[in-house]
């Protein structure tokens, strides 16, 4: 049972930055995943936690000790690597023993014959093999001991990579892409199978993830990480309904988020693409903002006016349930997408000209910077501030 | 990120070993090419001397290698080496390529049979075939010329499999789009098939010129005539007629022999050794 | 016929409203007969070649070694297996089976172990890894012939380098390639020497192709100490590579000739005799023709045998998968 603190993290490779000053507490027993594109250093913070690799600056601390320059074995954690790093020359009861071979023996008793003669050596592996069979039977892979990984599936390559974690019981679970061997159907299912896992062993889990759905389905918390930063540090449904950036908000989200700019025409009102939305902030006339509006936020309106965008269809995507309606809206390359109950949008056709109302509500607000503006529902905290920096 | 068994760094101490290590074994490598280089420019009084030195006192190179050209037609040699190995290699490649693309590409009865055959004749030891081949030579009365050279090699089963392999790796709607565009099978071989295999190209073009280059066993048997001999035979011609009295010239025509494929060699590298190695380096 | 002409033959008949187009099942027939017909132009000159150069010369050492056949001679008679017996009962061919087995089974762990070992240390740092891979690789594509003469001057009794080295340390110095007890492992030497590169080269292959998250799992799991390592990660995976370079180091062992040839012509006394310089002594210098044959037989059939004993072994031992 253990608490993960990141302090300030630096890490370079030749002189390119990959984290850069990154700092996140991890609570004990908590499911925290590292959600971001390939190449955003969600791996190397990863590595640097399972001490594969060294960081430039910073600090690690695990259950409260600083683990710095202690090697991994030392450092009570275990890791399920992306391609599983199965041993292929040994049985998959050797493969979930040697964790604990490595811990408990000698490297005299490890030797291969005579090792076998020295004493106490018998007991240590007869109690080896008791857990590991115990571990793989809890797995649901106990009939697989004997084999080897080469004949087994992917799930099951799977299940015994996290028994090889699980045999000595870490304080601290690390996951580098378990699952993105797999195909879709068995994804769905072992995503299933790792909850169930944390919430069964109650330890700390660090996921590092490319796919939002796990990191949605998953996490407790999700850390978002761009270009070696943490933008975001929260959990699923603020990281999609309350981002705090820009960023973090394109990212979010499939498809993705519509972003306008706008200007503030009066308090509460912004121009944007030719109409007048609601915004529930206020703003200095004459602000210039960028506004994030959700696909399904939209609804279709009978007629235009303030509080709806107008637009000519330009395509019609049926999902079953769901329409994607994009729309060309004046002014604007990117056309904007709406998601639609199908059965409330019939008869839509291309070419179309077509109102969509957004409550104020729903409408995300970011400087031109891309800073999260929140409503100004507790004046006390005065959302207004931020405005001024922007205006100058 | 950092491969092989080395965890990170390595620490000072283990660094300076491994280069200790490695200069020990490389010296005892290089030991025989130093020697000859050195006694390749040694007058015979130091070469005979008691004490021994890398260097020369008097430097007699000139002498040595004039020497090593003059009393023997070393030049000579290395030409034939050249035009044997040229001639070798471009009928291996004009035979193999062909067959190697109906093998990779083409569906015909017997496909299965020809590539056993292949193998078969890749597992063969050439030196088994020797004896009725210079029966074939002596019938068709090519023995003691460039042709008893040639023959035994015009086709390679190396070649062949090495082509077919890399063959196989090209996507077969690029067949298909030389087809729809009109281009003849063999076109299909020459201008699209092999170009795109020029790795493989020179990696068995390296393999085939070095080997025939270096090859003693079937000149030895297939010529007689000093002037037909390849540079492997022709050093050694030369060493048994000095007997072992006049070392520095045989040093400085074993340098010029080796020297070719040792400057090749250093200057391509990477090819070298995926060639020599098969391509079983990749 | 090519695979698009038949297509627009094809096409054109159906232009023509008087002509019924061929049914399908003819038209695929038509097809894969005029695929093989192109397949059988374009492999033909190497399917010639081939059977001409390798299996009938291959068929002929089988036939020769039953005969009494020699050549120039018009005549022959089949002698049944007496070329064999005769190899067989010969104490200088057994003399160099048993020399060729020696220098075969010094050669081959001491290539490979070498070899592994080098390729383990230059893998193990990252400083000069080109350079040093160069200079133990070259031995083996410098020409032999030349390289052995080379040799001849190190290893001379008075004016080599060994024994001037050996001297000057106050070590007992020999005539190495005239010693019937040194001669054979000295050529072994040399044969380690040449392939030595070859080895490490294929070595320095298999350990780039070890996947890095294995070396991790190795980490986290504790076996971290070099010998650990090396012992859960990199020999187990180096397996199949081993295999590959005893087989090959042992069929170029078993294939030694220009150091014998250059160097010892066998000698002294049959000392350094191994199979292939038997097999070209007997064939094309004493010209006993049908004894030279039996003698390839019975090298073609070691070294067959070998191959497929090895590719078995690594067929059940060394592919994980």
């Amino acid at each position: 049972m253990a608490s993960v603190s990141i302090e300030s993290i630096r890490k370079d490779y030749s002189l390119v930055p990959v984290l850069r000053n990154v700092s996140l507490s991890i609570a004990d027993g908590e499911f925290l995943t590292l959600l971001g594109p390939s190449g955003c250093g969600k791996s190397t913070l990863l590595r640097i936690l399972a001490g594969l690799e060294v960081q430039d600056a910073g600090s690690v601390r695990i259950a409260e000790r600083v683990v710095d320059g202690l090697r991994p074995k030392r450092r009570d954690i275990a890791m399920v690597f992306q391609s599983y790093a199965l041993y292929p020359h040994m049985s998959v009861a050797s493969n979930m023993a040697l964790p604990l071979r490595m811990r408990r023996l000698s490297a005299l008793q490890r030797l291969p014959v005579l090792g076998r003669l020295l004493p106490g050596t018998a007991q240590i592996t007869a109690d080896i093999d008791m857990e590991v069979s115990h571990t793989a039977k809890s797995l649901g892979i106990g009939h697989l001991l004997p084999r080897k990984p080469g004949q087994l599936s992917g799930g099951q390559r799977q299940r015994v990579a996290v028994g090889r974690a699980m045999v000595r019981h870490p304080a601290v679970f690390l996951m580098d892409e378990p699952l993105s061997n797999l195909d879709a159907k068995l994804r769905v299912q072992m995503r299933a199978e790792i909850k169930e896992l944390h919430r069964r062993l109650g330890v700390t889990f660090v996921y590092v993830t490319h796919d939002q759905a796990e990191a949605m389905t998953l996490s407790d918390r999700v850390a978002v990480m761009l270009d070696g930063e943490l933008l975001q540090v929260a959990p699923p449904q603020d990281i999609y309904a309350d981002p705090d950036n820009r960023r973090v908000a394109e990212f979010i989200g499939s498809p993705k988020i519509n972003m306008f700019d706008g200007v503030v025409r009066e308090r509460g009102l912004i121009d944007v693409a030719g109409s007048t939305l609601t915004i529930e902030a206020d703003a200095i006339t004459g602000t210039a903002l960028s506004l994030g509006i959700r696909p399904e936020a939209f609804y279709l309106a009978e007629r235009g006016g303030q509080g709806t965008l107008t637009g000519s269809v330009r395509m019609i995507e049926h999902m079953g349930s769901d329409l994607f309606v994009y729309l060309d809206l004046a002014g604007i390359d990117q056309p904007l997408i709406a998601r639609l109950l199908a059965e409330r949008a019939p008869h839509i056709v291309p070419g179309q000209t077509l109102h969509v109302g957004v409550r104020p509500e729903r409408i995300l607000l970011f400087t031109r910077d891309g800073r999260r503006l929140r409503p100004d529902r507790d004046s006390s905290k005065g959302a207004v501030t931020p405005f001024r920096e922007v205006a100058r | 990120m950092n491969a092989g068994i080395s965890p990170s760094r390595l620490p000072l101490s283990v660094a300076l070993l491994r280069h200790a290590v490695l200069l020990t074994t490389g010296t005892l490598i290089l030991l025989p090419f130093v020697w000859m280089l050195s006694l390749s420019i040694k007058p015979p009084g130091e070469i005979f001397r008691a004490s021994f030195s890398f260097w020369p006192d008097k430097l007699y190179a000139v002498e040595n290698y004039t020497k090593a050209l003059s009393e023997t037609p070393l030049l000579r040699y290395m030409g034939n080496g050249v035009l044997v190995c040229t001639m070798i290699l471009l009928s291996q490649i004009l035979v193999c390529a062909p067959c190697a693309y109906a093998l990779a590409k083409l569906r015909f009865p017997g496909r299965g049979l020809l590539f056993g055959l292949v193998l078969v004749g890749l597992l063969l030891p050439h030196q088994v075939l020797a004896l009725p081949l210079f029966a074939l030579g002596h019938q068709l009365g090519i023995l003691d010329t460039y042709a008893a050279l040639i023959f035994p090699y015009i086709v390679s089963p190396f070649g062949i499999f090495l082509f077919r392999q890399f063959f196989k790796t090209i996507p077969d709607d690029l067949v298909h789009a030389a087809r729809l565009d009109g281009v003849s099978e063999l076109a299909i071989v020459w201008r699209i098939m092999l170009p795109m295999a020029l790795p493989a190209v020179i990696a068995f073009s390296i393999f085939s010129l070095v080997s025939h280059w270096n090859d003693l066993f079937w000149p030895l048997i297939a010529v007689r005539d000093q002037s037909l001999m390849p540079p492997s035979l022709g050093i050694m011609a030369f060493k048994n007629e000095e007997a072992g009295n006049d070392y520095g010239p045989l040093m400085a025509a074993s340098t010029l022999v080796v020297l070719p494929l040792v400057i090749a060699f250093l200057a391509a590298q990477k090819w070298f050794v995926e060639g020599m190695t098969g391509g079983a380096v990749k | 016929m090519s695979g698009p002409l038949t297509l627009s033959e094809a096409s054109d008949k159906r232009l023509m409203p008087i002509e019924v187009p061929l049914p399908t099942a003819q038209l695929a027939r038509k097809r894969a007969l005029s695929e093989a017909l192109v397949a059988l132009a374009l492999a033909g000159p190497a399917v010639f070649f081939l059977v001409v150069l390798f299996f009938l010369p291959v068929a002929a050492i089988f036939v020769i070694a039953l005969t009494d056949w020699r050549f120039g001679a018009t005549s022959l008679s089949f002698v049944g297996l007496s070329n064999f017996r005769e190899v067989c009962a010969d104490a200088g061919f057994r003399a160099s089976l048993v020399n060729t087995v020696v220098y075969v089974s010094i050669v081959v762990p001491g290539t490979v172990i070498l070899g592994l070992a080098i390729a383990l240390v230059i893998e193990g740092g990252r400083s000069c890894r080109g350079l040093y891979r160069a200079i133990h690789f070259l031995p083996f594509m410098a020409t032999l012939t030349a390289m052995a003469i080379a040799w001849e001057a190190l290893l001379h009794p008075t004016i080599g380098l060994v024994n001037q080295a050996l001297a000057a340390l106050g070590l007992p110095t020999a005539n190495w390639l005239r010693d019937e007890n040194v001669a054979l492992p000295i050529l072994a030497v040399i044969g380690i020497w040449q392939n030595l590169g070859y080895a490490m080269v294929l070595f320095l292959a298999g350990l780039k192709s070890i996947p890095q998250e294995l070396y991790n799992a190795a980490d986290v799991d504790g076996a971290d100490l070099w010998i650990d390592r090396l012992r859960t990660v990199t020999l187990p995976m180096l397996g199949p590579v081993t295999m590959f370079v005893v087989i090959v180091v042992a069929l170029r062992a078993f294939e030694a000739f220009d150091t014998v040839k250059v160097l010892t012509q066998g000698g002294p006394g049959r000392a350094s005799e191994v199979l292939l310089y038997t097999l070209y002594r007997e064939s094309f210098e004493y010209l006993r023709t049908g004894y030279g044959a039996a003698v390839a037989v019975l090298f073609l059939a070691i070294v067959t045998t070998l191959t497929l004993v090895q590719v078995r072994f690594m067929d059940t031992k060394v592919h994980y998968q």
